[in-house]
């Protein structure tokens, strides 16, 4: 009752300046709305991140040529490379505890079908690729071993793909060109959905890494290889024999940089959630100065609201309103006006997110938990920046507010 | 009989500045419940400042003052405030309503303060009641802008009456008001002293001195004549007077 009470006085009082309570409330909604964005990015790009690492397939270690450091790769990624023919074939004899080794040569290149077209990944692999991947085929069969060993023309098709350039039809033992190289389909594979970066994996065609390399790159080398353990316990002993054994083939020795890298699929994947995680940290700091700026700026608005008052103050001191009765009004109003902020602002903040999901594909996730954050740290500013405003008032003198001028 | 207001060697001074300035320099004043008092003198004398301490608004400096037997200097400040919206209703020199509020929230007002608290419904009634009791019932939900001089206050004597206290302290109550409407509000006042309310009013004009029963004087901070009021007038019977006279010079229908 009295709260109502107290709350009403509240209302009014800040109808009386709307443009100024809208003006005030900025602060607070940009800092909620930054808040509402950074939990949103951050917990779309988590889950993402988790899908992506069951996409990846069970137990997963990814050999890279050349070496990631803080900044970014550095040397062999994107060139060359330095993971050779015989690398792949040394780990396959002789790492233990590994169901599966296949290199990853990527492509893009222009395919063909009838009179349909696209411009679609082209991945050299070997014939483990996708157990390794668990990512079976819906219809056909996996291209062999033998198929790779003699650089056969045989493709598997992704579904994507295989829609766009063969509609209804049934794409297993057609014929897709590849820079106008035949390739016949024996396999498409199951639908695989969206990457961590919003990318669809099902708009690919796998052929063997040897069909790959002499047809379409030229390439000599890998740029990475993928293998799989055979249990998760032996992840860490079977990245250790990659890195030593690749150390003893590429001559490394002492405190020598490695020019590859070896990754569980868990370290792959942090690594690039790395890059988000600092986006997240620029919001994050935006977002607090922003509340903190919103919070001086009621600070301010409720010291001038109370200079202004002051003689209203005397009058409800002279009818028989206690100090605390005058400190609860004005930290009511403080708190109004932040949470009204607050819940523009997370309308605003869930609005923005909509929107970066919509223009620029990253994935955003608004939980019921950040909006009560937002909400508790709105009533959280408004009461620790309009408490000395209201203390203050609630100090005045009745006769000394009642001749204030 | 035990007084209701007791002032003993009663002094005020303000720090303006370097100079101290005394108010209101050793008053020894009693008033009894009951009484309508009329306190007198030149601006600057010191009437509103022994009215704000016996209205509970301020403590004295030296000196002390009971009310209904209780030191009132000993209190805290929110005793103070519990004194002010329980017993007494103050009407300030120049209103002090509340701006761009009704005149019945700023009727109300008192009533937000009250321990223990007062429900909605007798909240709207008791304002009602104040609203009418000063002739202003149908002007409930104009705002102060929208008032004349002599209805502000009114609406300032609404509120102070609104609480039901036994003491009704009023600062020049008819200043800036024509005589009729002055009248008028001596007549409310009148009612109330009958009633049973200590009335205390300042004002600086002789003819409204003459409504209540006793005249203080005062002279820079002290009290120089304290008497009777003799030929007391009733307001009443000056209202039909007065319409008389103006029905005389056509100012009244
Ligand atoms: N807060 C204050 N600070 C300094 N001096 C004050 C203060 N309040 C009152 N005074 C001084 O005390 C003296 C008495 O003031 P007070 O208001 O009591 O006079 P008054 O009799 O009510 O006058 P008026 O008839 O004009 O209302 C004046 O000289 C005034 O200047
Ligand atoms: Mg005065």
């Amino acid at each position: 009752m009295i709260l109502l009470k107290t709350f009403s006085i509240a209302v009014r009082a800040l109808r009386r300046n709307t443009l100024r309570t809208l003006l005030t409330m900025l602060g607070i909604i940009f800092g909620v709305a930054a808040v509402i964005a950074m939990v949103s990015l951050g917990n779309g790009a988590r889950a993402q991140l988790e899908a992506s690492i069951a996409a990846l397939g069970q137990n997963v270690v990814t050999v890279w040529s050349g070496t990631m450091s803080r900044g970014g790769f550095r040397g062999g990624f994107g060139s060359s490379g330095t993971l050779t023919a015989e690398d792949y074939e040394a780990i396959r004899k002789e790492v233990a505890g590994v169901n599966g080794v296949s290199p990853e040569v990527r492509n893009f290149a222009q395919l063909a079908a009838g009179n349909q077209n696209i411009n679609s990944q082209i991945m050299g692999v070997g014939a483990q690729y996708i157990d390794i991947r668990s990512w079976p085929c819906s219809s056909g069969e996996n291209f062999t071993e033998a198929d790779v060993r003699n650089a056969n023309k045989v493709a598997l098709i992704g579904k994507t793909t295989a829609e766009i350039l063969f509609a209804d039809e049934e794409p297993v033992g057609q014929i897709v060109r590849v820079k106008s190289a035949p390739f016949r389909i024996v396999g498409v594979l199951a639908s695989k959905g969206s990457d961590m970066w919003g990318r669809d994996q099902d708009d690919i065609l796998l052929v063997p890494y040897t069909s790959a390399m002499r047809r379409l790159t030229g390439d000599l080398t890998f740029r990475s290889l993928m293998l799989q353990a055979a249990s998760p316990q032996i992840l860490g002993t079977v990245t250790n024999q990659v890195a030593d054994l690749l150390r003893q083939r590429h001559r490394i020795t002492g405190g020598k940089d490695d020019d590859f890298m070896v990754r569980t699929q868990q370290e792959t994947v942090e690594l690039f959630d790395a890059q988000a995680r600092t986006t997240r940290e620029l919001l994050f700091y935006v977002a607090l100065i922003s509340l903190i700026v919103g919070g001086i700026g009621v600070m301010n608005i409720m010291l001038v609201s109370v200079t202004e008052r002051t003689r209203e103050i005397g009058v409800r001191l002279a009818v028989g309103a206690r100090g605390l009765d005058i400190l609860l009004q004005f930290l009511t109003e403080a708190v109004t006006l932040s949470l009204t902020g607050g819940a523009l602002g997370i309308a605003f903040g869930v609005a923005c997110s909509r929107l970066v999901t919509q223009q620029l594909g990253w994935p955003t996730l608004t939980s019921s938990g950040s909006i009560v954050l937002a909400f508790g740290v709105s009533a959280a500013i408004g009461i620790f920046f309009g408490f000395y405003p209201s203390l203050k008032a609630s100090r005045l003198d009745p006769i000394d507010a009642l001749r204030y001028e | 009989m035990q007084p209701g207001i007791k002032l003993e060697n009663f002094s005020k001074s303000y720090h303006a500045g370097e100079v101290e300035v005394h108010a209101v320099r050793n008053i020894s004043l009693e008033i009894q419940p009951g009484e309508f008092v009329a306190i007198m003198g030149a601006s600057g004398s010191g009437k509103s400042t022994m009215m704000n301490t016996i209205g509970c608004l301020d403590r004295p400096t030296s000196g002390r003052y009971f009310l209904d037997g209780v030191d009132v200097g000993g209190l805290t400040r929110d005793e103070l405030a519990d004194l002010r919206n329980q017993k007494i209703g103050f009407v300030f020199q120049g209103f002090n309503l509340l701006a761009r509020t009704s005149a019945f929230e700023n009727v109300e007002l008192p009533m937000l303060y009250s321990r223990p608290g007062v429900r909605g419904r007798e909240q709207r009634e008791r304002a009602e009641k104040a609203l009418e009791l000063v002739g202003l019932g149908e002007r409930a939900d104009h705002q102060p802008s929208q008032l004349s001089g002599g209805q502000q206050q009114r609406v300032a004597i609404a509120r102070a009456l609104v609480n039901q206290p036994k003491l009704l302290l009023a600062d020049e109550p008819t200043g800036n008001l024509d005589t009729h409407t002055s009248i008028e509000i001596m007549g409310i006042f009148q009612d109330l002293n009958r009633r049973g309310m200590t009335v205390i009013m300042v004002t600086h004009e002789l003819d409204i001195a003459r409504y209540a029963m006793r005249t203080v004087v005062m002279r820079d901070g002290r009290i120089v004549t304290d008497q009777p009021v003799t030929g007391r007038l009733d307001a009443a019977e000056e209202l039909r007077k007065l319409k008389q006279e103006q029905q005389a010079i056509q100012l009244a229908p």
